[in-house]
């Protein structure tokens, strides 16, 4: 994505590619990598407004005791009073009201904003927690196997494929059957999230494995590497110091594109029944509640367009970033 | 006895009634209400009206009835099949020794004889029931039907291996010779011991145990006679000799069949089928939603599994009163419950269970099943109100508006010496949101006494075998209490209690149904019953075990499970026959 030249020449700030601004006489400025990059995506509105709304769902998760107590709502609490007994929907049809801003779930009547919001918690926090365990593990392995190359690397890329052959809903969900409530000194919800991460985290690695292999093998071979080796560095040195700031890039970038993936996953495998223990409200176990009340659609449509908007933004997010971050772009 | 039937029984606001309805047995008095003379009622339809009257009475004959079925037949084969929507159906082409009479409510729970002159005689302690069978009665080819057509049907029904849909009662309580494996694999060997047939006409069965109760064994298909010669083993059900009013014209399995005349039934040997219609039309693995839509539409006439409205035709259904009064809501023989399993402490002490009960919310409990038309009626004891022996009794009121009582619950919680509540597990089936649903409904409202429960969904398939079922691995993970479900393959106390009382089915391996009754007291009194040859001493012993076990607080009663079934607007002669739970499928004819 090439920024078209800006002809009028006004304001410097918004056309990082002119590089001698031949009106003022100021002095050549260098810019960073990153300043290039935020100069990009500051253009990019549709990435922006990705961005926004990422920080949004991360504030709404984590203050979100304080907004769903600003209505006085509790996600778990059932309004068996607001529902309707012969039916099983709520009175009103959705149950929406000034106290139940998105209605009330069909049966027991909790209300669905709270528990959306509160869904947004367990959906971010696993997301994220497997993203950062996914990048470091794929990250390491991948790099190691790049610059090392000869047995490391046809070991590690072996592991890789292995990895990638595996199915991993099928284990996931042999994996939270089985795990008891109590194991590994944790209990309850504390223990289903961790599990969660480790599933969806421990097994998506490879991913981000090959392409930081892959980017490794060509930047070892570049002047300055051969410049810090010919000065005795040595391995742990150069992919401290040298490679990995120049992979920043990638990482952040399918990092950043590995979050709504896992959200899914997250939603997938709670709508399935192996994630989160309910009462604890999660947006796959509500989309998975709400699929015998089609005909009581906002039960569905909340929680469905959590999931939609947040995988939305990430994605626009991650696309946005790639291509403010690509080198080629440039 | 089995988990899969879909719908049995039923009685609507005359519950008061119940008590020792069964009363006169076959020799009852009350006017047969399967002709269309039930004079004075005026034919104008009212809610629940199928319930207690035929509804549209007429003896018209002629015209094409149209049924569908959301699935499939588990099987169309008088040995393999095992739902009680098929076998209030089968009746239309098979003859089993003895059935259920084809009338209104409470007398069609009533057995009559069909292939056999009279019910069953017993002797030997009623270890051996011996049936006379009528004369004339044929196939649909002409060859006439005798006792070992009947004997031979049993035999092949015991293999389970060709016909794994089946239940086992034949095979677990006659007589038969070590290591038989039914009709097909052990052709030569004889099994007198078992069945005799001293002539054609005469069966006589061999228990291993005194059975009271064998009349509902001789009512089952698979007494429904099989021709050797045309029998294709597991391939029978793809052609079916008929012994019934109607032959099967045309089979396609998985998409329907349609029915016609036979014209080898003689009338004269069957008065209880009145063979209104020209033929069935069936079609199977229909659109659930559909089925309801063409119902109230006027294209179809039943939906045959009797499951009643879907949720998305409920609605609609019950807020038009004019829809609603085209509807029965009849009450079924299941009861969903929840087992307080009292080997997990501190549910030991009976005080503890006790609390359980009183706090439990009935009616959040009642709209997690469905609500009160499609959920079912508010369950205080184990016996449904279509059982004959049901008492209307409430051991622990939960309060006037059926919350729970919370006082109580804590007085419970001190004697049991836990009066800030405890912590324990509840088990579901992970498969069924109506059991997830009752689960939270349960936290939710035990919480409010300080009793704290962790959900724990297991898989269905192996719910019995390796978790809740399992004593050792329930103990072990603390489940102190599970979602529970069970139905009676008959309207009989024994059908619905024993499996899911009698501690004795209790195996260490896992499997049994019963998880929480362990009562010396209660399999005693179930011995009793089972000798018991009076029908009426029968059901009190029945009602006695039903106030044992809810005295030991070992069950907590959710719901008797009520369908909501839309008639049809072109029969006639619907009613609900309450040993099927839905409407009777023999009377029925077209306007």
């Amino acid at each position: 994505m090439t920024a078209p030249m800006d002809v009028t020449g006004g304001d410097t700030q918004a056309t990082p590619e002119a590089v001698v601004d031949a009106s003022g006489g100021k002095a050549i400025q260098g810019r960073s990598l990153g300043q290039i990059a935020w100069m990009r995506l500051k253009r990019d509105k549709v990435a922006l407004a990705g961005g926004l709304i990422v920080i949004l769902l991360i504030l709404i998760a984590v203050f979100a005791p304080v907004i769903v107590g600003a209505f006085g709502q509790d996600p778990t609490q059932f309004n068996s009073d607001l529902i309707d007994s012969s039916t099983m929907a709520p009175k009103t049809g959705t149950g929406i009201s000034a106290e139940h801003l998105f209605g009330l779930e069909p049966v027991n009547g909790r209300d669905i904003f709270s528990r959306v919001v509160y869904g947004a918690r367990i959906s971010l926090l696993i997301a994220f927690l497997a993203t950062l365990l996914s990048v470091v593990i794929g990250t390491l392995l991948g790099v190691t196997a790049g610059y090392f190359g000869g047995l490391v690397d046809s070991i590690i890329s072996k592991t890789m494929d292995v990895f990638l052959a595996f199915p991993i809903l099928v284990f996931a969900i042999a994996l939270a059957g089985i795990v008891p409530d109590s194991a590994f000194g944790l209990t309850g919800d504390t223990l289903r999230v961790s599990l969660l991460v480790f599933i969806i985290g421990f097994f998506n690695w490879p991913y981000i494995g090959r392409i930081i292999r892959g980017q490794t093998l060509s930047l070892r071979e570049r002047e300055f590497v051969d410049a810090a080796r010919s000065l005795g560095a040595r391995g742990p040195y150069i992919i401290f110091r040298e490679l990995l700031p120049n992979l920043v890039a990638p990482i952040l970038v399918y990092a950043t594109l590995l979050i709504p993936t896992n959200v899914l996953f997250e939603a997938a495998l709670s709508f399935l029944g192996v994630g989160v223990r309910p009462p604890t409200p999660t947006w796959g176990g509500m989309l998975s509640d709400a699929v015998r009340f089609y005909t009581i659609p906002h039960f569905m449509f909340f929680p469905g367009m959590a999931i939609f908007i947040t995988v939305l933004a990430f994605n626009l997010f991650g696309d946005g970033l790639r291509d403010a971050l690509d080198p080629k772009a440039r | 006895m089995l988990r899969r039937r879909l719908g049995v029984a039923a009685t609507g606001a005359v519950l008061a009634l119940a008590v020792a309805a069964c009363g006169g047995g076959s020799g009852s008095s009350t006017p047969s209400s399967s002709g269309g003379a039930a004079a004075g009622s005026d034919s104008k339809a009212e809610f629940n009206a199928a319930l207690t009257q035929v509804v549209n009475p007429s003896d018209k004959k002629g015209g094409i009835l149209k049924f569908a079925n959301g699935g499939d037949w588990d099987s169309l084969d008088p040995g393999d099949t095992y739902y009680g929507y098929s076998w209030n159906f089968i009746r239309l082409y098979g003859r089993s020794l003895l059935m259920f009479k084809s009338a209104v409510g409470k007398e069609g729970n009533q057995l009559v004889p069909d292939l056999a002159e009279d019910m069953g005689t017993p002797s030997d302690d009623a270890k051996t029931w011996t049936y006379k069978l009528k004369k004339g009665i044929k196939f649909e080819d002409g060859t006439p039907v005798t006792s070992k057509d009947v004997k031979y049907a049993v035999e092949r029904s015991f293999d389970k291996e060709v016909f794994p849909d089946g239940y086992t009662y034949f095979n677990d309580f006659l007589d038969w010779p070590k290591g038989y494996k039914g009709a097909y694999k052990s052709k030569d060997v004889n099994t007198d011991s078992a069945i005799e047939t001293p002539d054609d006409y005469t069966i006589v069965f061999h228990l291993k145990q005194p059975l009271s109760n064998f009349d509902y064994f001789a009512q089952l298909p698979a007494t429904i006679p099989v021709p050797k010669d045309k029998d294709t083993g597991a391939k029978y059900k793809e052609h079916i000799i008929s012994t019934g009013p109607y032959k099967f014209e045309k089979n396609e399995i998985g998409k329907g069949f349609t029915l016609v005349r036979n014209d080898k039934w003689d009338p004269a040997t069957d008065p209880n089928r009145k063979a209104l219609p020209d033929g069935y039309e069936v079609s199977t693995n229909v659109n659930a939603d559909d089925i309801d839509n063409r119902i109230i539409a006027g294209d179809l006439d039943v939906d045959v599994a009797g499951i009643g409205a879907q949720p998305a035709a409920l609605g609609r259904l019950l807020s038009d009163p004019a829809m609603k009064a085209n509807t029965d809501n009849p009450t079924s023989t299941r009861l969903w419950y929840t087992s307080i399993n009292g080997n997990v402490p501190p549910l030991d002490n009976i005080e503890c269970r006790k609390a359980v009960e009183y706090a439990a919310d009935k009616v959040a409990l009642q709209t997690a099943w469905g609500g009160e038309f499609s959920g079912g009626q508010i369950a205080t004891s184990m016996l449904p109100p279509a059982i004959p022996g049901h008492e209307d009794f409430n051991l622990y009121p939960p309060g006037a508006d059926n919350k729970g009582d919370l006082a109580k619950a804590k007085e419970a919680l001190a004697a049991c010496g836990q009066p800030n509540g405890f912590e324990t597990n509840i088990s579901y089936r992970a498969e069924r949101p109506k059991e997830k649903a009752a689960a939270e409904a349960l936290q939710q409202s035990l919480g409010r006494v300080g009793i704290k429960l962790t959900l724990k969904p297991f898989p269905q398939a192996d719910y019995f075998a390796l978790y809740a079922g399992k004593p050792g691995y329930a103990k072990e993970n603390k489940i102190g209490l599970a979602q529970n479900g069970w139905m009676s393959d008959w309207p009989d106390g024994f059908g619905f209690l024993q499996q899911i009382v009698d501690s004795r089915v209790i195996r260490d391996t896992g499997g049994s149904s019963n998880i929480s009754v362990r009562d010396p007291e209660v399999d005693k009194l179930i011995d009793q019953a089972m000798k018991e040859t009076d029908t009426n001493a029968r059901n009190a012993l029945w009602t006695q075990i039903d106030k044992k076990v809810m005295e030991g607080a070992y069950v907590l009663p959710n719901v008797w499970t009520k369908t909501l079934l839309v008639r049809s607007k072109n029969a006639t002669n619907i009613f609900v026959n309450e040993a099927y739970g839905m409407y009777d499928y023999l009377g029925m004819g077209v306007k």
